[in-house]
């Protein structure tokens, strides 16, 4: 691939950039980053250069910048060094935020590979209008996408630049051995913090043994200290292992996101300072300057953690969130229900519906404690996101969840749900998605052939609306209008849409059941009409695949994610889509709405969750803990709690509130493909790779929870052991991997998979 | 600092030598060492960053193999044209091959003549993708529409019932959290039920009388037998093979008294084990020898009893398309037919025949009756072989005389000729004559009979009028109408306990009556009784009506207060009133209310009282 090393660019541009960077720098870091202005904590500890660079850019400043850049372009290695040298700046450290901002922006679209990189910077140029109308932060951050891809190859080689520090090769295994003994000669109660350096550390300095073309000494090291690191971070380590040349370096992803984002620990002031100290006596600069560079310490009064609570909190592929991060408030309540007057035809229905409306609200009430009748202070406005109003339709719909909401059978330990499992047999196009009506009356299945197909579970067939000509002969007066439109002679159990050229990896209805969703590896979303089964609208903006779509709890909205790290938010009647979350590190894996319309919730391969305001584009939450690529997401129904599962079986659960890691469920083993929650927020059921279907008990994982005093301004938690406990039943398919779970409005749960055999 | 020591992270190398016979193979001839070293390292590092990119296709394909489609998929990530011709879904295995210093691996490609694939036929089309329902039930009360999506499973459904109690539900959670999806052929009884089952089937065969009264009337009553259905009907045929071998006539007996409590449990449908219970019922009508002195043993009764009950089986279950009652009927005639039949035998083919019906016994034992008689004669009047061959003859005749001789009474014209008789039906014919006079008398006198009894009967019915008075005077109130759950039946094995066991007529279509007590001193739970007097193959159960009536039962309350004005037993102030509602399908539903002036707690008594009407009920509704 492409191994330039310096690309002709002019300085001028070059410092244009930098100075608006810079200027920039705090609030578009925050805005794509999580909100976090970077490093202050470690500048006021550290006393020497760092902290005189890492300050807001004076005029000197950014002359010498420009010089250093000019220096650096014609290769004259030396006098950059010496010239930083005497003017005090670690040149990265500010250089790297600049990169990192816009490197985080673009989701590290700044890969070597050039066609890629165009690609995607073009793509985000696309997009800018429709972001440009957006709120101001999403804006700026489209603007500095933009610009910042377009010079692109150059802030490459800047970026990787970092590591052209020279040290003498033989001494690296020394450094890293040296701080090992130190950190296995402290107190325990520090030793776990403090181990957490060392799978950063380690990274670093392979990687600048590899970029400094020291490919014997970075193999032996990597062969000497890999085994020493963390389990979880096996399938990173896999690709560092590949990578044994200062040329590989450019193409990889993996790599980039690593330099481009700082890897954030968290450490108690004590184990800090004695870190410090250690290093300090020992004068080891070369890993003091990787911690200073690379690492963002956040540090925290108090107790050291435990090593078990470092470990539910770590894996992700930057590091933990930082604090700040999940400080943010998020409206986690329910929208009011709109108050339904319809006119009822018979009163027998009414009188049904009558009764039915304090019955369905009682048991929320009973579940969830928190619900009020008037407006839950943690409900966003109503009006915050705007919501398509209903139709007579949407109410009709609403008056038959009530309904069935009053047959709804209260789940709990001690009465599971009956489980009705849906096998696709024959399926050797490769079933890949599965979804349900919300009142299970209809099933989409997203097949590796590219074929979204659509069957009625119920008597009632599938029909489609009359050709055109036909309608015009209809009589449009008649009552039953709606029934003569449909062609009877289309009735089928199973409909098949055609469209896709690639496999596809989600599919979602629409809540009115007039609209599908799919989206597929050709890069596009496309909705269906569930009136005609035909496409309706290709919405294209993803140039990579597409691994996840859905719609929103209301219609109209719907979020996608894919390889290309973004997360686009669309409404139907837009081809273009009204926001962009970037932010995540490696591809988005899953998405998900909050109940409430106003959030939506992304799981990545970055094996971290990510929580994203609608209005204003922010990501509000950070959740770390999963060690594998996250693949699926669920809110309980009262939109407190998220729960989330990943590749390594487990499945986690989160406070949204208190922004908190608050249970780990064990038991799968293997990838969890879905979760969902039972209607009432009782039991949360989960699906896997391993062919079961497991039920855990949601309100004791909650509740144990809150009964424990946990310290909320620290974020740290003791996990309480208990998956066991919790595991109400695993029920095992015959050969079925469960791909889709769904509670009948009554609390049934239907789930579905293809027969593998 | 791992938690465990992991095997080193693979960092192979494609050997330079694949290098240079790829370079070969593109026609590049002498390729540097250098080169190949560089080559390859790059080329390893392109194939390791591939094949993790398809990894992720791997993953969000759902599947656990990596298919040649995923490398496509990342081969298209990277902007790279795909590799064409991989689409194959078989394993196609490496080949080996040394030679000349060099070893290789290859895939053995065969060249394919285009024509021969021309030519071969089309392979069948592929099945298409379907979607199949399997249900994993937890519990019966979470009834769901989709419940109905696989009506198959019978078995699974009435779980309900007695015995059935909250920790055995426990216990099946559990066992299923074990291994979920269970064959459908087995079901596992409960604890209380095989406690349950064992406890009948030892009272049933016991020798404590008043306890196999019980138990059978257990059956006879409980609702909840369904899945212990299978197993009582092993334990019949098993009971009756045994039992026949060893000749322990009491055994049988008591076997074929289970098979009519069997069939008198209105909520039992016993069609799916007829083909058990068929062969144990007629081994005990032509079975040769069936007690160990057939000379002083009264295997007769047994034959008749047997006899009765296949005739109930072939009028229940016989159906055009299972022709139950045709093959039963052949099956008697042939051993009828057949000269070296034993008279044990003959006396069961006779009293099976003999059972089905007048119509049966016209067609198939008339004509036979001069054979018959001959066969008779020989044995009373001939020289004497055996006493126990002269007890069957007697018996066979007997039994043919009573049998036929109503049955010519009614067909045969009046004149009652002797000679007549004797020139149509041989030896046996003066002995018919006078039973046909005798059976001709007896049903003049009968009619006559029945004319006064009816007379007697309405007298005791005050019922009449009271039902109209409650009509008339539940009028204007709301009648209140209770659903009466399933759960309420339970009681009913106490409260009858001594129903008739078997009755001897063509019984009457099956009732169900419900009676309400209230007493106005305690607070009394509403009392379901279920009175099936005769065997119905419609089972009219409080949960499940009949297909033909949807009618649901109607229990009315009357409270002792009310001003309806009671002849008879008037004035009484711990008035109680029973309502019974009889629910036949055909016979609108008749009201009979008695009012008893009877201590509150004497419900026993009641019942009786109740019961001893129920006669006079079906009569009357027979009508």
């Amino acid at each position: 691939m492409a191994a330039v090393q310096d690309a002709p660019v002019e300085a001028d541009n070059e410092k244009e950039i930098k100075t608006e960077t810079l200027n920039d720098a705090a609030g578009n870091h925050a805005s794509a980053a999580g909100g976090v202005i970077p490093s202050p904590p470690v500048a006021s500890t550290s006393s020497s250069g760092p902290a005189k660079a890492g300050g807001p850019g004076s005029e000197e400043q950014q002359t010498l910048m420009a010089v250093l850049q000019f220096l650096k372009k014609n290769n004259f290695v030396g006098a950059v060094d010496v010239l930083r040298r005497e003017a005090g700046i670690l040149e990265d450290s500010d250089e790297s935020q600049g990169q990192e901002l816009a490197a985080s922006a673009l989701g590290g679209a700044e890969a070597g590979d050039a066609t890629c990189t165009l690609s995607r910077a073009s793509s985000c140029t696309t997009s800018t209008p429709a972001v440009a109308a957006a709120p101001a932060k999403g804006a700026r951050c489209a603007v500095v996408c933009v610009s910042a891809g377009g010079e692109d190859q150059p802030d490459v080689n800047v970026v990787l630049s970092a590591y052209s520090q020279q040290g003498d090769p033989a001494l690296y295994q020394g450094y890293y051995s040296g701080l090992k003994k130190f950190v296995e000669s402290v107190l325990d109660c520090h030793r776990a913090e403090l181990s957490q350096l060392f799978y950063p550390l380690f990274v670093h300095m392979y990687l600048e043994l590899v970029y400094n073309n020291h490919e014997t000494e970075a193999k032996a090291f990597f062969e000497k200290f890999s085994g020493d690191q963390e389990c979880y971070y096996q399938d990173d380590l896999r690709v560092l292992s590949g990578l044994t040349k200062k040329e590989h370096m450019k193409g990889n992803e993996t790599l980039l996101d690593f330099r481009t984002s700082k890897f954030v620990l968290r450490i108690s002031r004590d184990s800090y300072q004695l870190l410090k100290r250690h290093l300090q006596e020992r004068q080891n600069n070369q890993i003091w300057n990787i911690i200073q560079e690379h690492l963002y310490i956040d540090i925290f009064d108090g107790m050291p953690r435990s090593k078990s609570q470092i470990d539910s909190m770590s894996g992700s592929l930057a590091g933990e969130a930082k604090r700040e991060a999940n400080k943010a408030k998020v409206f986690y309540g329910l929208l009011k229900e709109p108050e339904i007057d319809v006119p009822l035809d018979d009163e027998d229905e009414e009188g049904e519906n009558e009764e039915g409306k304090p019955k369905k609200k009682k048991p929320k009430k009973d579940s969830m404690g928190s619900k009020s009748k008037k407006q839950d202070p943690n409900a966003p406005q109503q009006n915050r996101i705007p919501l398509p109003e209903l139709k007579d339709s949407d109410k009709l719909d609403k008056i038959m969840y009530m309904k069935e909401a009053t047959k709804r059978i209260r789940l709990g330990p001690e009465s599971l749900p009956s489980i009705c499992f849906y096998t696709f047999l024959n399926a050797y196009q490769g079933l890949t998605a599965v979804d349900f009506t919300d009142d299970s009356s209809l099933i989409a299945g997203g097949f590796a052939d590219s074929t979204v197909r659509v069957w009625s579970v119920t008597p009632k067939k599938l029909r489609s609306v009359k050709s055109a000509a036909d309608l015009n002969l209809i009589d449009k007066e008649s009552d039953d209008v709606l029934e003569r439109i449909m062609d009877e002679k289309s009735a089928s159990e199973s409909k098949i849409l055609y469209g896709h050229s690639g496999p596809v990896y989600g599919v979602s209805f629409s809540p009115d059941r007039n609209y599908l969703l799919s989206c597929s590896e050709d890069g596009t979303v496309r909705l269906w009409s569930l009136q005609t089964f035909t496409c309706l609208v290709g919405y294209k903006g993803h140039n990579y695949p597409v691994w996840d779509t859905q719609f929103s709890p209301y219609g109209y909205y719907f979020i996608s994610g894919g390889h290309d790290r973004v997360a686009r938010l669309w409404a139907t009647d837009h081809y273009q889509p009204l926001r962009m979350f970037a932010g995540h590190l490696a591809d988005i894996t899953c998405t998900q709405f909050h109940p409430n319309s106003n959030y939506v919730a992304t799981g990545s391969a970055d094996r971290t969750v990510r929580l994203w305001d609608i209005l204003n584009g922010n990501c509000v939450r950070i959740f770390t803990g999963h060690k594998g690529p996250i693949h699926s997401l669920a809110f309980s129904p009262n939109g407190k709690y998220l729960a989330s599962g990943a590749t390594d079986g487990r499945v986690l659960l989160w406070d949204i509130g208190h922004g908190l890691m608050i249970g780990e469920l064990k038991g799968h083993t293997d990838t969890v493909y879905s979760l969902k929650f039972s209607r009432d927020g009782e039991i949360l059921a989960s699906g896997s790779m391993d062919n079961t279907v497991r039920l855990w008990d949601s309100i004791k994982a909650f509740d144990d929870i809150e009964t424990d005093d946990f310290t909320a301004a620290t974020g740290h938690i003791h996990l309480p052991e208990n998956s066991q406990e919790l595991l109400l039943g695993t029920y095992m398919t015959k050969s079925t991997p469960v791909i889709h779970l769904h509670f009948t409005r009554r609390n049934l749960l239907l789930a579905a998979g293809a027969y593998n055999p | 600092m791992a938690d465990e020591r992991r095997p080193k992270q693979c960092s192979l190398v494609l050997p330079t030598e694949s290098m240079k016979v790829m370079a070969e193979s593109v026609g590049v001839g002498q390729l540097q060492e250098e080169c190949c070293v560089a080559l390859s390292e790059e080329v390893s590092y392109r194939i390791k960053e591939i094949a993790q990119d398809a990894l992720k296709f791997m993953h969000h394909g759902k599947r656990r193999k990596l298919t040649t489609n995923d490398i496509d998929h990342a081969l298209k990530l990277k902007n790279v044209e795909p590799l064409y011709g991989f689409q194959s879904q078989e394993f196609i295995p490496f080949r080996f091959a040394s030679g000349g210093g060099r070893e290789l691996h290859f895939y053995e490609e065969k060249e394919v003549d285009l024509s021969d694939i021309i030519n071969t036929p089309l392979p069948r089309v592929p099945l298409d993708v379907s979607l199949k329902v399997s249900k994993e039930q937890q519990k019966v009360e979470s009834t769901e529409p989709l419940k109905a999506v696989k009506p198959g499973q019978e078995e699974e459904g009435p779980v309900q019932g007695k015995g059935q109690g909250v920790t055995s539900a426990e216990s099946k959670g559990k066992e299923k959290s074990i291994s979920r999806l269970k064959p459908r052929s087995t079901h596992e009884l409960s604890v209380e039920q095989q406690l349950y089952y064992k406890e009948i089937t030892e009272a049933c065969v016991g020798s404590c009388e008043a306890k196999r009264a019980e138990a059978l009337q257990s059956i006879a009553t409980d609702p909840g037998l369904y899945q212990m259905l299978p197993r009582f009907s092993t334990f019949i045929s098993e009971g009756v093979r045994v039992n026949v071998v060893q000749n322990n006539l009491a055994l049988l007996i008591y076997l074929m008294r289970m098979v009519k409590a069997l069939m008198d449990n209105p909520t039992l449908y016993l069609e799916k084990y007829l083909h058990e219970l068929i062969p144990a019922v007629v081994t005990c009508i032509v079975s040769k020898q069936l007690c160990l002195r057939p000379d002083m043993d009264n295997h007769w009764a047994l034959r008749d009893f047997a006899a009765r009950l296949m005739a109930q089986i072939c009028k229940t279950f016989s159906t055009t398309n299972n022709n139950i009652q045709s093959r039963i009927t052949k099956t008697f005639t042939k051993s009828l037919l057949d000269d070296k039949t034993q008279w044990t035998t003959r006396y069961g083919s006779i009293a099976g025949l003999a059972e089905l019906g007048p119509d049966v016994i016209k067609t198939l034992i008339l004509p036979r009756l001069s054979i018959e008689g001959a066969r008779i004669k020989a044995v009373v009047e001939g020289p004497v072989i055996s006493n126990i061959d002269k007890i069957g003859a007697d018996h066979v005749q007997s039994l043919l005389l009573k049998h036929c001789a109503s049955v010519i009474a009614k067909t045969r014209p009046l004149p009652d000729n002797v000679d007549q008789y004797r020139a149509d039906y041989g030896y046996l014919g003066s002995m018919l004559c006078s039973h046909v006079v005798k059976a001709r008398a007896q049903a003049a006198l009968q009619a006559q009979q029945v004319n006064r009894t009816t007379l007697t009967i309405t007298q005791p019915r005050p019922t009449l009028t009271l039902s109209q008075g409650v009509s008339t005077g539940s009028g204007p109130r709301t009648p209140n109408i209770i659903k009466v759950p399933s759960s309420l039946t339970l009681p009913v094995q106490t409260l009858v306990s001594t129903r008739p066991v078997t009755p001897a007529q063509p019984s009457p279509p099956a009732t169900k009556y419900i009676v309400m007590s209230t007493s106005t001193a305690a607070a009394t739970s509403p009392q379901v009784i279920s009175l099936t007097s005769s065997r119905s193959s419609s089972p009219i159960t409080s949960t499940a009506p009949s297909s033909t009536s949807t009618l649901q039962p109607l229990v009315k309350v009357e409270h002792t207060g009310q001003s309806v004005t009671t002849p008879g037993a008037g004035g009484s102030r711990t008035l109680q009133k029973y309502i019974v509602v009889s629910l036949p399908s055909a016979v609108s539903s008749e009201v009979k209310a008695s009012s008893l002036s009877s201590p509150s707690t004497a419900v026993d008594s009641t019942v009786k009282a109740d019961r001893t009407e129920l006669p006079g009920a079906s009569t009357h509704s027979s009508h």
